[in-house]
């Protein structure tokens, strides 16, 4: 019979997950592994508990593996592993007012070496040149990035509308440095120079640490024998194929949450709902509509730098599975401090000594494991008021997250889940679906792959139809280049912004589109 | 004496423009990067009060004009302002003091000290609104019916274009408007100078020490756990109108201007109330329960519950837990002359304008 699994790995803050699912997406095992600070020893131990623990699975037999990797994340976070960037902004005289790195903190500058030269060019917003291309300063610039950076960044203004100026700079890059890795600023983000810029850069830096990524996760797949196709988890819940994602690794940023709101939709069947999931630190909330996590509209802080990429809209509170409650008379404090990771050595069900949230789940029979009998002393008053405390915590966050005051369905996913009531105002209906505690590896292991776009049209020069019809094509290109079966892609978002206070009916327009991942020859010829 | 801005003091400004800013007039944020720039180059950035200066010494009001979306692009050469100032003096053949903001509220309050500071001279403490509107018409300083040129509109290459003999406002909002898209939708304008003594009859006097001092109320109490919506009040003068989450945005684009209602379900003091906002691009009409408690030109302004943080109507979306303030405007907004540019009527509301006192007192 022919058949062909999935592998799917998430790398959480706490545990990093791998799941195994045939390919009718049942899923056949599933192993938790501790996060190591490398992420890459994490990921490694993850797939060797989970080979250990299931010796039946043949894993011969995968022919998809996927990533879900805070790799990017943390090399910010932590400015380690970082390119050292050239940038090249294009917008003299119109864009000199700031200079690029502004309000970047320093030491994310120097990591990345804050490399950069103004020239002049770019576009106005109906798509004529403000200057002509100055070629002979991007050839000096060129000259001077010489042994001083890794990769480029090329942001040209009004890039969204007319990219040119960027390519072309692009090619001049080229030709005095070689094969360096370019970041085109209109690919990363959307109007707003200084943002897009900022991403861009970011995006630039990150080249290093996205090849560590690819290289560790095959070196993984390598040693238990999996020959699958490769593919990293973005943070719109989708897929990359590995060379599509060396050249986006920005967007793995979030892809976590991402996945667990993915997984969420294709373990509970919903399509529109408010997801919960809850680690052993932190519960992110986030919002599914029409089965993909909503997008973040406003500019979005990236390791103290204000970007304007696509990022999924999530709220954050400190709450989770090893937040400590502290009780003090009749004042009890919940959080925001957690025991994280020590959880299992900590919490008094485990032999600790510390009351945490997990602890709570327990007595109130929410859960079942370490010692029921530990929590037995904890009064159900106390147990049901925390509890109670929980609720509104969460509530207040869904009312947040909700786009009207109708209830609408809950999901509750992730290992911390257990602590959440199962009612709360605002909701339809609380799912908790079954494998709730792997949801983010398996909404990695069944993402599809996607494609977005996103251009300025001036609809005096295009009809609507006209300029949409140009939209979707080039957007279901994107996905097709990002891994998507040609023959299964379709288009799941199309926005229309006209830009206030412009003459000639400018509008944005931004197309999503998604497929199926393609089965490679490769492991077409591995499904016997 | 003369007010040398620090750091500190161009992010207090910055969070107060944004209060003055009533919703619209653009963010704030640019502004402040580049002031503090300035001050990173080692310029100097002062503020003088009008009593600080000559009667007679003339001063050319500065803002930008157009498009916010395309001012998130073109960012600007940096030194727009100044060229402007030093093209109009020289055409007049007279010397320049210094400078003045056109609306304090949003986005401009800093173009005009960032030209002062490269051209070495003062920014004088006075505005043409005490807050944010979206047309020429609007400014205070033309009340009076005076003609509104000569001015000077430049752009990003220093491509400058003189407007003589302009009889009105209405006028001069057409023809600048149309200069404005032809210069790739964005502006640089330096509007005719006047006296020190002009500006104290048709300015309003202070405002940017105004927006300082609310800048910097907001910053104390969020650093200290106080009260920041209390702390706005305080400093402005000002009064809670409601507070509740948003439960409704209802939003349209019609002729370049951002128009909508939106609509907030009450919270605590306010459960089981209900008060909506008129907007066009800064929100002009607050009424709780169907009463007007508060219309423009009195100011509307929206902020975070907890944090204090200035809303402004592009940002507006169902969940935000808001509180609305409602800060008197100045006087020399409420003039039965000055009512007929900024009352309720010039945005096409068939309502008169009550003060925010009289309505408070009433109820």
């Amino acid at each position: 019979m022919p058949v062909s699994l999935r592998l799917g790995i998430d790398v959480g803050g706490t545990n990093t997950d791998a799941v195994v699912l045939d390919e009718k997406a049942r899923l056949l095992g599933s192993f938790k592994a501790p996060t190591t600070a490398d992420v890459t020893g994490g990921i490694r131990a993850a797939l060797h508990g989970l080979v250990e623990r299931y010796p039946d699975i043949d894993l011969g037999r995968i022919s998809h593996a996927m990533l879900g990797t805070t790799h990017c994340t943390n090399a910010i976070l932590e400015r380690r592993n970082l390119n050292r960037v050239g940038l090249v902004r294009i917008g003299a005289p119109a864009a000199l007012a700031i200079l690029p790195f502004a309000g970047w903190p320093e030491d994310l500058r120097n990591a990345i070496g804050g490399h950069f030269t103004v020239v002049e060019g770019g576009h106005e917003y109906d798509g004529r040149e403000i200057l002509p291309l100055d070629r002979d300063a991007i050839r000096e610039a060129a000259e001077s990035f010489k042994g001083e950076v890794d990769s480029l960044a090329v942001v040209s203004v009004f890039s969204p509308v007319d990219a040119a100026h960027e390519e072309a700079a692009a090619g001049i890059l080229g030709d005095v440095l070689g094969d360096l890795p370019v970041t085109y600023s209109h690919e990363i983000g959307s109007i707003g120079i200084l943002e897009r810029e900022n991403a861009s850069i970011l995006n630039a830096a990150l080249v290093n640490a996205a090849r560590n990524a690819a290289s560790g996760f095959e070196r993984a797949l390598r040693e238990h024998g999996i020959q699958a196709e490769m593919f990293i988890s973005q943070n719109d819940g989708t897929l990359m194929a590995l060379d599509y994602a060396m050249r986006y690794p920005i967007l793995t940023v979030a892809s976590g949450p991402a996945n667990s709101i993915r997984g969420a939709a294709f373990l509970s069947g919903q399509q529109d709902a408010i997801v919960i999931d809850v680690g052993g630190t932190t519960t992110d909330i986030g919002i599914l509509v029409n089965g993909f996590p909503r997008e973040s509209s406003i500019e979005v802080e990236v390791g103290g730098v204000r970007t304007n990429f696509r990022m999924p809209d999530l709220l954050s509170i400190a709450l989770g599975g090893g937040t400590r409650v502290e009780v003090d008379g009749e004042t009890v404090q919940i959080g925001p401090e957690s025991v994280g990771y020590r959880i299992t050595e900590d919490a008094l069900v485990f032999g600790g000594d510390v009351l945490t949230l997990s602890d709570v789940a327990v007595a109130l029979g929410r859960a079942e494991f370490g010692d029921p009998e530990k929590v037995e002393h904890l009064d159900t008053a106390f147990v049901n008021k925390v509890q109670t405390w929980i609720g509104m915590r969460a509530e207040e966050t869904i009312d947040r997250m909700k786009t009207s005051a109708e209830p609408i369905p809950v999901v509750l996913v992730g290992g911390g889940s257990v602590v959440m009531p199962s009612a709360f105002s605002g909701a339809s209906v609380v799912h908790r679906p079954e494998s709730f505690e792997i949801a983010n590896a398996i909404g990695a292991a069944i993402a599809q792959c996607s494609g977005e776009v996103e251009r300025i049209f001036s609809l005096d020069e295009h009809t609507r139809v006209e300029a949409l019809q140009i939209a979707r094509g080039m957007a279901k290109a994107e996905a097709v280049k990002a891994g998507a079966d040609p023959g299964t892609v379709e288009i799941i978002d199309v926005q229309e912004v006209p830009l206030a206070y412009l003459p000639g009916n400018a509008t944005r327009i931004r197309v999503r589109a998604a497929g199926d991942l393609v089965l490679s020859p490769a492991a077409e010829g591995e499904a016997r | 004496m003369p007010w040398h801005l620090t750091k500190e003091d161009v992010q207090r400004i910055a969070t107060g423009a944004g209060i003055l800013g009533t919703g619209g007039g653009g963010n704030p944020y640019r502004g402040m990067v580049r002031a503090i720039q300035e001050l990173e180059q080692g310029r100097v950035l002062t503020v003088v009060r009008l009593d600080e200066l000559a009667d007679d010494a003339l001063i050319v009001p500065l803002g930008g004009m157009g498009a916010p979306t395309i001012g998130q692009e073109k960012i600007g050469r940096g030194d727009e302002g100044a060229v402007a100032v030093q093209a109009l003096s020289d055409y007049l053949g007279v010397e320049v003091a210094g400078t003045a903001p056109i609306e304090i509220g949003g986005g401009n309050s800093f173009a005009p000290m960032i030209a002062s500071a490269q051209l070495g001279l003062v920014t004088v403490d006075v505005d043409g609104m005490g807050r944010a509107f979206p047309e020429t018409s609007m400014i205070s300083y033309y009340f009076d019916g005076i003609a509104p040129s000569p001015i000077v509109m430049i752009d990003e290459r220093h491509q400058k274009v003189i407007l003589e003999h302009i009889p009105d406002t209405a006028t001069l909002e057409r023809i600048s408007r149309a200069i404005c898209v032809q210069l790739g939708g964005r502006a640089m304008i330096a509007d005719k100078p006047m006296t020190v003594q002009r500006l104290r009859e048709t300015g309003i006097p202070d405002t940017i020490r105004l927006a300082h001092t609310v800048g910097s109320a907001v910053e104390v109490a969020q650093s200290t756990g106080g009260n920041p919506v209390a702390a706005i009040c305080e400093a402005m003068g000002g009064m809670v109108l409601f507070s509740g989450k948003l439960t409704d945005v209802d939003r349209r684009f019609e002729r370049g201007y951002n128009f909508g209602r939106i609509t907030l379900d009450g919270l605590d003091d306010y459960q089981s109330h209900r008060c909506q906002i008129e907007l066009q691009n800064e929100f002009l009409i607050c009424r709780v329960d169907g009463e007007t408690t508060a219309i423009v030109p009195d100011l509307i302004t929206l902020v975070d519950t907890d944090r204090g943080t200035p809303i402004t109507t592009e940002v507006l979306r169902y969940g935000l837990r808001a509180t609305v303030i409602g800060i008197p405007a100045p006087p020399q907004l409420t003039t039965a002359q000055a009512l007929g540019f900024v009352g309720p009527q010039a945005f096409g509301y068939d309502e008169p304008f009550v003060p925010l006192e009289v309505n408070s007192r009433t109820r």
